[in-house]
């Protein structure tokens, strides 16, 4: 009797779980990307710089006739949910084509299944070299961690000077490691020196026993190529434990909980990014504008990628002229200055952009603009 | 050398932390045999009745965190100690005359509870602590930076310590914890309500667990609903280490682990760092599962 | 059923297994995903339930046999270079699999001999240990990927190897429980003393216990991972082991049927209630707490007799 019932309630949820679809004049886009988790504020950005970019292009009549309908997944920042979700959203809700994500290793995880089942996908802000790698399916919209570390590596050198020079890495993830491995091999080709490596789990809290091995070191500066949660923590803890040299970030950096969690601590940091949100260019000048209005806050780079990721997506299937993965693909990687919030994007033969990256300083518990390094 | 006592500092200091922690679970072991696997996860709701908290209480006094800071203590301890009573009087007292097992797998039950309950109300995305105990530099010389923080933790923890050590030896309920935890039936023979003591027991633990949720969060001030895991499995080994039912034991279990974290986390490698405190159980119960201090006890037939 | 019969069974499911899978083209690949974990859940539950179950050990760490399962057949794939669609590829899988069971059995056995002296909760905090232990290590091995994961591995999985595997592990705790050596089982999880009174070795049960329920588990894993074609470490973290044990005990310790009947429900309730995922997992432990307090011996199970007051004992019993 137990297990007639049993059997009976699995086959009442098989069949309230059936399901799915989408409308005929709906073209179905999906996003999956870190809601939640240690670098929601990455996921929530993006999202609601494509939301922006949907919403416009519905509003202009949407794409082929038809309008764009965006299916988010959350990924919870960790990378197997980000092939689950993939997953989902092209087996059970067939979606054309995927927008995301920004960390590179949930970008990893999903594009071998993009790939495989021939979507295309579009991330906005993952730059570790190996997610384009993955297959013909896959571009990004960014510049790659290669570019990147060598534009740090000679912001160091050149802008402040630095010789001698610590790493303090995220081993849990392929960004910090690849961002830290590239900056280091620039500035030692251009005749600096790394001291010391430590390395740290994302998720830790307490990093002092990495910071007072490396202050042991005794560096001109502190290379901490990991997300936001715990770059702020880590260089509050290296202020209270007086190491007063300047710290060096990249993008992961980019969020609004920055200061949040860091405050002062942050003063005499700098991080390099995408866009600078304070940018005078009359693009990025509308594009907040337009952003303001619709979420009451200044949007991060995260929300300007996403923000052209959408739409260089849209404009590739329009130029497709279908929403056949292979036309999309083709479109896609026939993209040229296409004129972003982000700059002026051409994606290369790599599938890659080729972008200018810039740096922020963080002074006066603010975030400034300080230089542009073009490639 | 200045950077081993840099480090012998951060390893006290987590360590003392580990050590509140892990008196809340030697006691309720020592009273009723089982390993409460929710106490971290009370622990993190210590930490977040403080968030919520600090920053209603803090603007009463001014800004004046010498006289807020205790107050958000003391309520966290009191709002953690319902928690606890509340868990022991709808999840485990139910239990008590069932298997062993039965109560693990409820206590686990509870902790996934806490843990995804706590997601679902707080948000699982990390936040900020406020700033409590004003941070400054104690100590600066170029070898060794002491921040008050460190201090801070460790003076608390200690006076916690030892108030808990004045209850349980000096007091006439902390006499009734040391005779439930001897033996059961002959203390309820003495006229000692055990349900009493149970409940003391759990006020207990469940506040300090509180109060190094607030020290923890003061020096790592990132929270979120997970918080409460490894610290408390680590605690839990801890209380293991020094003999379980012994509280100097979980206290000195406390230190050890933090410093011995520390130190591989340091001198090794960081990825170790989760897996130091169950390699050290694994040791202990395969060479002296008494551990450090405890006593050894036989199963009845 | 006797031994011949169940044998019959086995071949039976092998072949309408190997059947499903000319056709598994076909079905929805989000519904064909659901019925692999499905197979995948049945088998680490069953698996556990040897352990837990049926010798009365109980095991918190089942998620790091099932890693240790998933790595070296990974391993073993892309060394060989396997790919999907080749000849090679069977007989290639049939030996990655196998490999992690064996590999997996081992740390079975690592795991077991500690157990063999400790009790209850001590046993479940050791062997939640390991599980982490093994976590850990895996995390700091470069060449398995570490932290960053394990890329690239061959889809192999299908309907074949998943349900022959399922039906494999029914039949060995079918038989193993109706023959004298599971009533030694038996013996020993409910009262080990008297078990050793009468002569039976709770040593060589517990061991191969142990090893029997991770040799399956590292299958369950090699399966997994040949399927989801990318593992991390976090995904063998003790909430796995968790999830696992909440199937054993909601099916029932000791049951067969219950424990496939609840790793069934729930593998389908989560993408069921795909809507009100965060609160999933609170469901689960309310559920839980609830089940413990209400009606410990699981849901599909008859109820069994439990000795309400008995003489209290001092450790596990």
């Amino acid at each position: 009797m137990k297990t007639s019932f049993g059997i009976l309630t699995i086959l009442a949820i098989v069949i309230a779980g059936c399901g799915g679809g989408g409308r005929q004049d709906e073209i179905l886009i999906g996003e999956f990307g870190s809601l939640t988790g240690t670098t929601a504020t990455f996921g929530q950005s993006t999202h609601n710089g494509v939301m922006l970019a949907v919403e416009e292009t519905n509003g202009a009549g949407g794409v082929l006739g038809k309008n764009i309908k965006l299916l988010t997944e959350d990924d919870q920042s960790k990378p197997e949910e980000a092939a689950t979700a993939v997953i989902k959203l092209i087996t059970r809700d067939n979606v054309k084509a995927i927008i995301g994500e920004v960390a590179s290793s949930r970008s990893l995880a999903a594009a071998p299944i993009c790939q495989d089942n021939k979507v295309p996908m579009v991330s906005p802000g993952s730059t570790n070299p190996a997610v384009t790698q993955k297959g013909d399916y896959i571009f990004r919209v960014c510049y790659i961690d290669p570019f990147q570390g060598e534009v740090l590596a000679k912001f160091a050198l050149n802008s402040l000077g630095l010789k001698r020079v610590a790493i303090l890495k995220d081993v849990k993830n392929d960004y910090s490691v690849g961002l830290a491995q590239f900056f280091e091999e620039t500035f030692r080709n251009l005749g600096g020196n790394i001291i010391a490596t430590q390395a740290y789990s994302e998720g830790d809290s307490d990093f002092k026993a990495q910071l007072t091995a490396l202050k042991a070191a005794n560096p001109e500066a502190v290379f901490i190529p990991g997300y936001y949660t715990e770059a702020a923590l880590i260089v509050k803890q290296a202020r209270e434990l007086n190491m007063t040299m300047p710290l060096l970030g990249g993008d992961g950096w980019d969020s609004s909980k920055l200061l949040e969690i860091g405050g002062e601590a942050l003063n005499g940091t700098y991080f390099s990014t995408h866009y600078a949100a304070d940018d005078t260019n009359a693009i990025v000048r509308n594009f907040a504008t337009r952003f303001a209005a619709k979420y009451n806050g200044v949007p991060d780079a995260m929300a300007a990628l996403g923000y052209d990721a959408a739409l260089i997506l849209f404009d590739a299937i329009k130029r497709a002229a279908s929403t056949d993965g292979a036309a999309i693909r083709d479109a896609l990687a026939a993209t040229r200055n296409f004129i972003g919030v982000t700059g002026r994007i051409s994606i290369d033969e790599n599938r890659n952009a080729l972008k200018s990256a810039v740096i922020m300083a963080i002074q006066d518990d603010k975030v400034q603009y300080k230089e542009t390094i073009q490639p | 050398m200045s950077e081993l006592l840099q480090q012998i500092i951060n390893g006290i200091s987590l360590g003392s932390i580990y050590a509140l922690i892990a008196l809340g679970y030697t006691m309720i072991y020592g009273i009723l045999r089982f390993i409460n696997f929710a106490h971290g996860d009370v622990f993190m709701v210590g930490a977040f009745i403080g968030y919520y908290l600090a920053p209603h209480v803090i603007p009463l006094f001014g800004g004046n965190l010498i006289l807020a800071a205790p107050i958000v203590l003391i309520v966290s301890m009191a709002g953690c100690s319902l928690l606890g009573v509340t868990i022991e009087k709808l999840a485990y007292r139910p239990l008590r005359a069932r298997p062993k097992l039965t109560v693990l797998i409820t206590a686990i039950g509870v902790s996934l509870f806490l843990e995804f309950g706590g997601q679902l109300v707080f948000g699982p995305d990390p936040k900020l602590f406020p700033q409590l105990i004003p941070s400054g530099t104690v100590v600066n010389t170029s070898n060794l930076v002491i921040n008050s923080n460190s201090i801070v933790v460790i003076v608390t923890a200690f006076a916690l310590m030892m108030l808990l050590r004045f209850i349980v030896y000096n007091t006439k309920i902390g006499t009734a914890m040391r005779a439930v935890s001897y033996n059961h039936y002959a203390a309820s023979l003495m006229g000692i309500n055990i349900d009493t003591v149970i409940t003391f027991t759990f006020i207990l633990g469940s506040s300090l667990a509180a109060a190094a949720a607030i020290l923890y969060a003061t020096v790592y001030p990132s929270i979120n609903p997970l918080m409460g895991i490894f610290p408390g499995l680590k605690a839990f080994v801890a209380a293991v280490l020094g003999g379980i039912g012994n509280l100097a034991g979980a206290a000195l279990g406390g230190l050890i682990i933090g410093v011995t974290e520390t130190f591989v986390v340091g001198y090794i490698s960081p990825t170790f760092r989760d897996a130091i405190a169950f390699s050290i159980l694994i040791l202990i119960l395969l060479f002296k599962p008494s551990g450090l201090l405890g006593r050894h006890e036989s199963e009845k037939v | 059923m006797k031994l011949d019969k169940s044998i019959v069974f086995l071949i039976s499911a092998f072949v309408i297994s190997g059947l499903a899978t000319t056709i598994e083209n076909r079905l929805n690949p989000y519904y064909f995903q659901i019925l692999i974990y499905i197979g995948i859940y049945i088998i680490l539950a069953s698996s556990l339930n040897i352990i837990n179950g049926y010798a009365g050990q109980f095991s918190l760490g089942h998620a790091g046999f099932m890693a240790i399962g998933a790595y070296t057949s990974a391993v073993i794939t892309s060394a060989l270079h396997v790919s999907r669609g080749s000849v090679f590829s069977f007989p290639a899988f049939a030996i990655a699999l196998l490999f992690g069971g064996i590999v997996a059995s081992l740390f079975g056995l690592i795991v077991g001999i500690p157990s063999l002296r400790l009790k209850g909760d001590y046993l479940a905090i050791t062997t939640l240990g390991f599980g982490e232990i093994i976590r850990v290590i895996v995390q700091n091995l470069d060449f398995l990927g570490a932290a960053r994961g394990f890329t690239g591995i061959p889809k192999l999985t299908n309907s074949f190897w998943v349900f022959s595997t399922v039906a494999l592990v029914i039949f060995v705790i079918y038989n193993l429980v109706n023959s004298t050596y599971g009533k030694a089982f038996l013996a020993v999880r409910d009262d080990e003393v008297a078990a050793e009174a009468v002569g039976i070795s709770s040593t060589r049960v517990k061991v191969v216990a142990f090893v029997t329920g991770a040799f399956f588990a590292g299958i369950a894993g090699g399966l997994y991972a040949h399927f989801v074609t990318y593992i991390n470490p976090m995904q063998f973290s003790f909430i796995k082991s968790f999830e696992i044990v909440v199937m054993v005990i909601i099916g029932g310790m000791g049951s067969l049927l219950g424990v496939i009947l609840s790793a069934t429900l729930l593998t389908i309730l989560p993408e069921a209630l795909r809507g009100v995922a965060q609160y999933r997992m609170v469901i689960y432990s309310l559920l839980l707490v609830i089940i413990m307090i209400t009606r410990p011996q699981g849901l599909f199970v008859k109820r069994r007799s439990i000795k309400k007051n008995a003489a209290p004992q001092t450790e596990l019993s």
